[in-house]
């Protein structure tokens, strides 16, 4: 469904994604997972548009999405920081959002009433806290019934009875067969929620199968202790090459 | 388009500053009414403000308003919608806004004292002079993601057209003044908007016999029919350009 060829992207002389190929499979749910600055968010915003490649080719249902726009619809997007206009009142945002994809009729609102922020409808979004931001964020990449989802740090700032009403919403439309990407650095949420696992470390791709696939190679039954050790597998080789 | 320009004008409404601003301009030319009767001599007033202070409102109004709804920006590019038309609905509301404080501002005292001709042009020419300033301050909105450092680029073109340009055309006609300048002088103003809109107001208000021979020749093209095309031609492609490149930037940026 989404494909990503030879894509580099470089700010400046730092270069944050380099030679990067993934095809993305709907009905999957991918785990993206790096340390901080790999290029996940950048790998991300590329995906959406945000971020244009310096070379490369991303494709979306086999058309390039360059000075593309229309293909949007089809994507729910929860950033890592949600950012939004800091004087609106939280109904009146979702109002906006509904309002602005008017074509589509019937809109998902179950993360809105399980988080219950029909609530704190009348409440500005500069005296929210990271939490209840994420909240609105997640509300609104579900909205619309997007066939690709991508959940940039989903879990992250969330208390403990959000984030299983969140998986549980995720784990759902997996089921549904929806194409769904996730970034998280809380490795055991990841291995309830996917089932690919895409690890990349400074721009590269350094591990691209499922994850029963890598737990085998690992010998491990955890997903944390796998990764852990196809780190550290990869710190050895990375230091032997290094000598050579 | 329309439902996103909806929702910038809402936002700018919010804001405040356009009321702030469409009181201001009615202050000041109720005030010239209650300082002179002569029509032509509060039109000229007028327009010494209306050349410094609508410049400098757009140029600064636009950049703050510009990184304020950055956020917004960043939240309608995740959505199906084409970047220039976020691009385009931004300058549409900021401009359009600012031209009604303007139009209000000013023409609104005018209706109610009975307004001649040179009014319309006085408004013609601030209309024009928004919509050039705006455009610029888009343009050095999308030049930089320091917000500082854009209101300083904005800030140095309304200075530039405004203050320096002036001194740099003068000290041409001082330095040259022994050889005819007329068509160098004209070619120079077409060069500043602020010049360009000064000179069509000037010569509205028969004003122009104090400025000598260069004002006859001035009299003699821009007076003419091909004169006032040539000039709002002009001013209209300095609203134009700017925007052109800023929306060209704008659609390759990084956000």
């Amino acid at each position: 469904m989404i494909l990503i060829n030879n894509l580099c992207k470089k700010f400046g002389k730092l270069t944050v994604l380099d030679q990067v190929n993934l095809s993305l499979i709907a009905g999957k749910s991918y785990a993206l997972v790096g340390p901080n600055g790999s290029g996940k968010t950048t790998l991300i915003k590329g995906v959406l548009g945000m971020v244009r490649p310096s070379s490369g080719l991303i494709q979306f249902n086999g058309k390039d999405i360059a000075n593309e726009w229309k293909y949007r619809e089809q994507i729910g997007y929860m950033p890592q920081i949600g950012r939004y206009p800091e004087n609106m009142r939280i109904g009146e945002l979702i109002d906006m959002m509904k309002n602005i994809r008017k074509e589509v009729k019937t809109v998902d609102e179950e993360l809105i009433d399980a988080f219950k922020l029909y609530k704190i409808y009348d409440k500005r979004m500069h005296t929210l806290s990271g939490g209840t931001r994420q909240k609105v964020s997640a509300s609104l990449a579900f909205l619309f019934h997007a066939p690709v989802l991508i959940l940039d740090e989903p879990t992250a700032g969330l208390d403990p009875v959000s984030v299983e009403i969140l998986k549980e919403k995720i784990l759902y439309e997996r089921r549904m067969g929806k194409l769904i990407i996730i970034t998280s650095h809380i490795l055991s949420d990841l291995d309830e929620l996917s089932t690919e696992m895409v690890y990349i470390f400074e721009g590269k791709i350094q591990y691209n199968n499922s994850i029963d696939a890598l737990k085998e190679e690992t010998h491990e039954t955890r997903l944390n202790k796998a990764v852990t050790t196809l780190i550290k597998q990869k710190e050895l080789l990375n230091s032997i090459t290094e000598q050579i | 388009m329309t439902r996103v320009i909806r929702y910038i004008f809402n936002d700018i409404l919010r804001t405040r500053f356009i009321l702030f601003y469409t009181g201001f301009l009615l202050l000041s030319t109720f005030a010239l009414f209650q300082l002179d009767s002569d029509f032509g001599k509060i039109v000229l007033s007028l327009l010494n403000i209306v050349l410094m202070v609508v410049p400098l409102v757009s140029v600064v109004f636009t950049t703050i308003h510009f990184f304020s709804s950055y956020e917004f920006i960043e939240l309608m590019l995740a959505q199906p919608i084409n970047r220039r038309v976020i691009f385009l609905s931004e300058y549409l509301a900021v401009a359009s806004s600012l031209c009604m404080a303007y139009l209000i501002g000013v023409g609104v005292p005018f209706i109610m004292f009975g307004a001649g001709q040179n009014v319309i042009s006085l408004l013609v020419t601030g209309v024009f002079l928004t919509l050039v300033f705006v455009s610029l301050a888009f343009l050095s909105s999308v030049l930089t993601r320091d917000k500082s450092k854009a209101i300083g680029i904005a800030l140095l073109f309304w200075f530039y057209f405004s203050l320096i340009y002036d001194g740099f055309v003068l000290w041409i006609i001082y330095s040259f003044n022994d050889y005819p300048l007329e068509k160098v002088t004209l070619t120079l103003i077409a060069f500043n908007p602020v010049d360009l809109a000064r000179i069509i107001m000037l010569l509205q208000l028969d004003i122009s016999a104090l400025m000598g021979y260069t004002g006859a020749f001035y009299k003699n093209f821009f007076g003419s029919n091909m004169g006032v095309l040539f000039s709002s031609s002009i001013l209209f492609l300095w609203a134009i350009i700017p925007i052109y490149i800023a929306l060209r930037i704008f659609s390759k940026k990084d956000l």
